[in-house]
């Protein structure tokens, strides 16, 4: 809901520890999900990420979250689905060019960036999407990710 | 300014050393000279002889051509298709993609097929919602955004790489542009966001519509302070100009042109002038004169739409080229081709 989203962004330090705390944890687990196999975890995972995720952010499961570089404000609520910045177009006020009713997503992503410990993430130049991961689950993608590199360098830090 | 080298129409001139382009407006940019592009609006024709029309009212005032890429959202001729007809009879051009209309497998062939054409400078761009446009009904793509697109473009261009990997055998020898708008808001967030697209590979901007000059000292000032326009990867910077038609014009476009910033006493000085569009054209000079004296600005984008021929006015009163006459077809050769003739596309 945009009233909850745009709450969200302004309390974005909040979510930024909770994340910050949360990812680990889900990283911990990685064990649990490989035994129980990722592809039996990844559709309930999926759902509670899609009901937690959909209720604060207006989450769209783009399944690249880079929610910790945008401010906590979804960019896949942007009508162009910009990951690098607002569009030219923004208005005076600070809406949307697309949804004059609507605050620019990335009008918001930059006040909740100010905000966060690591808020300059939101200089870093982001890849275009990967349209397969559209609808999979970031959270199960980031635990094997970490999984992979920490289990291939064993004796190297992996933690961001 | 002349190159020895100057082209024989629909050729490449030679890549400088330092250069990435073979095209005359990386060389007069990296040659510190005030440079001035503006651009074409493309014909909703099909009539090569429309386009080179319309180019040839700029012959001898410019230094590239813009090719608009459905602009505002509106259906016209293509980008690439101007920018090839014009190409053809040896033009500057400047090819624009918009993220709006194409993923990235027709952007990316789009971007060879414009620089085998010859179309060497490249401006990546967001483009309009389609909502602004003729066809409010059309699906927005917008699977890359203007500084993925960037980077793919650079990769393309120094990795010979396409977004997947695969390898590109001759890449394109391009010059890449971006634009940005220091006129909207978040205000101080533009600066760092130019510095975005440099990293991602910008190396000119053409600005949207500037009409607060104190809005782009501003922005000047911090681009500057971020070491922007220095070094190899340096940025040149082409603030965007145009003449307004009047003051009722201004409004319209105020209220229905995504993002452009005009303020108050502008539209106040247009409703005090006996003629408006003469002071719309004198305010237009104005801002070129103020701008060509903000340090670290290298050139002038003039968008002059429908008010083509006053382009040339507006350089000659202000005297920016300080003299040079930028290449045009028969520029050199009086007697080469008139670009409004038929043999002209006959190369
Ligand atoms: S104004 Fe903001 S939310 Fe709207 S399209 Fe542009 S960047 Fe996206």
């Amino acid at each position: 809901m945009y009233r909850v989203r745009r709450w969200v962004v302004r309390h974005a330090r909040v979510f930024e520890m909770i994340y910050r705390r949360f990812e680990p944890v889900l990283v911990k687990l990685a064990p649990v999900w490989r035994r129980l196999g990722h592809e039996r975890v990844e559709a309930p995972v999926r759902r509670v990420e899609k009901a937690a995720k959909g209720a604060l952010f207006d989450c769209q499961m783009c399944g690249q979250c880079i929610l910790s570089a945008t401010g906590m404000s979804c960019p896949m609520n942007c009508p162009k689905t910009l990951r690098n910045g607002p569009c030219g177009g923004v208005r005076a006020d600070g809406h949307c060019e697309v949804k004059p009713e609507m605050m620019c997503v990335w009008v918001d992503a930059w006040e909740g960036s100010r905000q966060m410990k690591q808020g300059d993430l939101i200089h870093a130049v982001q890849l275009p999407v990967d349209h397969r991961l559209t609808g999979s689950s970031s959270w199960l993608r980031v635990v094997r990710q970490q999984d992979a590199s920490s289990s291939s360098a064993a004796n190297r830090e992996t933690t961001r | 300014m002349k190159f020895d080298d100057e082209p024989v129409p629909g050729y490449s001139l030679p890549i400088l050393p330092g250069h990435v382009s073979p095209g005359r407006l990386e060389r007069v940019l990296r040659a510190g000279k005030f440079a001035i592009t503006s651009e074409i609006d493309p014909p909703d024709s099909a009539d090569p002889a429309e386009v080179l029309k319309r180019a040839a009212i700029f012959d001898g005032y410019v230094d590239a051509i813009n090719a608009t890429d459905g602009s505002g959202a509106n259906c016209h001729m293509s980008s690439a298709g101007v920018c090839s007809l014009l190409t053809r009879v040896g033009y500057a051009t400047i090819l624009q993609i918009s993220c709006r209309d194409r993923n990235r497998i027709a952007m990316q062939g789009e971007i060879l097929g414009g620089a085998a054409m010859g179309a060497c400078n490249l401006l990546c761009l967001t483009g309009d919602g389609v909502q602004a446009g003729d066809h409010p009904q059309a699906k927005p793509v917008f699977d890359l955004d203007s500084i993925s697109l960037l980077q793919v473009a650079r990769n393309m261009r120094d990795e010979q790489r396409f977004e997947s990997g695969r390898r590109i055998e001759t890449p394109p020898r391009i010059f890449l542009g971006a634009a940005e708008n220091p006129f909207v808001p978040p205000l101080d967030w533009r600066p760092l966001r130019l510095a975005k697209k440099v990293a991602a590979g910008a190396q000119f901007i053409q600005t949207q519509y500037c009409f607060d000059i104190e809005r782009l000292r501003d922005f000047m000032l911090k681009v500057n302070d971020l070491g922007l326009l220095e070094g190899p990867d340096r940025v040149f910077i082409l603030p965007g100009i145009g003449p307004l038609a009047s003051a009722r014009s201004a409004r319209w476009i105020r209220e229905n042109v995504p993002g452009v910033h005009i303020p108050d006493a502008v539209i106040a000085r247009l409703e005090g002038a006996k003629n408006q569009k003469e002071e719309g054209k004198r305010l237009c000079m104005d801002l070129l004169n103020e701008i060509r004296e903000i340090p670290g600005v290298s050139g002038a984008h003039i968008m002059a739409y429908r008010q083509e021929h006053s382009v040339a006015e507006i350089i000659e009163a202000t005297g920016v080229l300080e003299g040079r006459v930028p290449w045009y077809p028969g520029r050199d050769d009086p007697k080469a081709l008139n670009p409004e003739s038929p043999e002209a596309l006959s190369l």
